[in-house]
């Protein structure tokens, strides 16, 4: 700089006031365009309201989703419990239509054009926009277990990973089932979605028998070699709660089922349960997964972490569950949250000509409760170090909880009411 | 021309402001990162039992912080993550909280 003759400080001069009449523009709102956000869980909903609150109605955003409500994953481990209801656990989608000005179309995706910048509808006819922001989720690898691949056998050995329908009918099966029954959950090997859920929902199903079904068991099926997120809190939880009811077993992954007698079948040896619920493998969700987006082990989406855009696919961001994650980063709605808030800072930059923040940050929090009112929790913060070109979990930051409390268990139901409000009021 | 070497002063300031840069956003986004448990804009649900930081004076909500840091202020989880944020990150949170409404 010190060399710079006078002519190129006069376009240094004129490229500066460009852009500081560009951050003004960020600043008060006036990026404009057409958004589409596919997917309204807690990043697609989150993204869309930021996007409308953020350039202050500035840019049009259109969600759609295939679901007329929002039904959170996070709490509807206590619907299977049976300590909560689904109306405690879904939320409309009318705050973002009438206070956010987001236009919901309840559709599915099924196809994107990412050169014209299109989407295909379900429901037939296309849609043009400026960016695109795919929060798909996750969807399973039902070839990992043949015998499931058939919407019969779905229907009979439930994963209740997508909270909803598999929910009720997960806590239908569970009240049929004899006192003395054995009630087994699968988990696949990570990175999967939910990292401490499926010990959560361990914990909640033995709580029900322990109080209803005294004679029953629960049996952990977990195809990792260990227990995958807050380990000793678990642990303790099931030595100190169930001793003699609840059972783990690492180091066993699930390979098929023979769903006429509900039998997981391993890769050794088969363990006959009277409720079997499979959480199958699973990769990003159909339309990210299916669209020539650039994908990791062939299962989660590549992302650039300044922006959540697709790497190699201008104008198109991922979120969410679907991607792949950053070190240590679980998949989690809390995150996806952060994806969605990262996604529309950055979007709105772009739409005004700007680079996206140099220095995104984002955090996680994670509560799961080991009965119906004391819950633990995990916690990360995680900044973007441009060495690695990621989001680093940052040392020293971050942990579990000293001891299970029901103090937590309430943090963790108020942490599910401002989240939702975050995401969709 | 004898304004010239002002403009091309200030000039050269902004360029090298843009390259490093902050964005101007900065503050907003971070502070966002707080919003699923602390409310949007920092406007938390009411009788969620998770503190409101909309329009909380900067210097109370530093000095929170810095107690959750220090060890000095029990929490369940504050301790954990205000560690994850530099003291110039929480000062921009803090001060755009003092801000909202």
């Amino acid at each position: 700089m010190m060399l710079m003759k006078r002519r190129d400080f006069l376009k240094v001069g004129a490229a500066a006031g460009a852009m500081a009449s560009l951050y003004g523009c960020a600043g008060s709102g006036k990026a404009s365009g057409h958004v589409v956000v596919v997917g309204g869980g807690y990043g697609g909903a989150t993204t869309a309201k930021y996007l409308r609150m953020w350039s202050e109605g500035g840019v049009q955003v259109t969600l759609i989703e295939r679901n007329p409500t929002f039904i959170s994953c996070p709490i509807s481990n206590l619907v299977i419990g049976g300590t909560k209801t689904m109306e405690d656990i879904t939320v409309s989608y009318d705050g973002l239509k009438n206070k956010w000005g987001v236009r919901v179309i309840q559709d599915d995706v099924v196809a994107v054009d990412a050169a014209k910048r299109t989407i295909s509808l379900k429901a037939g006819g296309t849609m043009t926009y400026d960016r695109l922001v795919l929060s798909p989720g996750i969807d399973f690898m039902w070839d990992q277990i043949p015998a499931l691949n058939n919407p019969e056998a779905q229907a009979k050995i439930l994963h209740a990973w997508k909270a909803g329908p598999q929910t009720v009918a997960l806590r239908k099966q569970l009240e049929d089932m004899k006192n003395g029954g054995t009630y087994a959950i699968s988990i696949p090997k990570a990175p999967y979605r939910c990292p401490p859920g499926p010990y959560e929902r361990a914990c909640l199903v033995a709580d029900y028998f322990k109080k209803n079904k005294p004679k029953s068991k629960v049996v952990i099926l977990d195809a990792n070699e260990d227990v995958m997120s807050k380990k000793g809190l678990f642990t303790k939880a099931w030595s100190d709660l169930y001793k003699d009811i609840l059972e783990y077993r690492p180091n066993s992954e699930v390979k098929d089922v023979d769903v006429k007698t509900t039998t997981a079948v391993l890769e050794f040896d088969k363990f006959k349960a009277d409720v079997l619920n499979v959480i199958p493998p699973h990769r990003a969700g159909n339309i990210a997964a299916n669209s020539g987006l650039k994908l990791i082990n062939n299962r989660w989406v590549d992302i650039n972490w300044l922006s959540m855009e697709v790497n190699g696919t201008p104008g198109v961001h991922v979120i969410g569950d679907a991607i792949f994650p950053a070190p240590t980063m679980p998949k989690s709605g809390h995150m996806a949250n952060q994806h969605g808030k990262l996604a529309a800072a950055a979007i709105l930059n772009m739409l005004s000509g700007m680079e996206p923040s140099p220095t995104p940050v984002v955090m996680n929090t994670c509560y799961s409760f080991v009965d119906a009112k004391q819950a633990i929790h995990v916690a990360s913060v995680h900044q973007y170090d441009a060495a690695t070109k990621t989001v680093q979990p940052v040392k020293g930051a971050g942990g579990v909880s000293v001891a299970r409390s029901e103090l937590e268990g309430k943090v963790a139901l108020g942490w599910a009411k401002n989240i939702w409000a975050d995401s969709l009021a | 021309m004898k304004l010239l070497p002002t403009v091309a002063a200030l000039s050269l300031l902004a360029a090298t402001g843009a390259a490093h840069a902050a964005d101007p956003n900065l503050a907003r986004n971070l502070a966002a990162t707080c919003a699923n448990c602390h409310g949007t804009n920092g406007n938390a649900v009411k009788g969620g039992g998770i503190d409101a930081l909309a329009g909380v004076p900067k210097d109370k909500i530093l000095q929170k912080l810095a107690d959750f840091k220090s060890g000095d202020k029990p929490a369940s989880i504050m301790h954990q993550i205000s560690k994850g944020y530099t003291d110039e990150q929480l000062d921009l949170i803090a001060g755009y909280f003092a801000a909202q409404k």
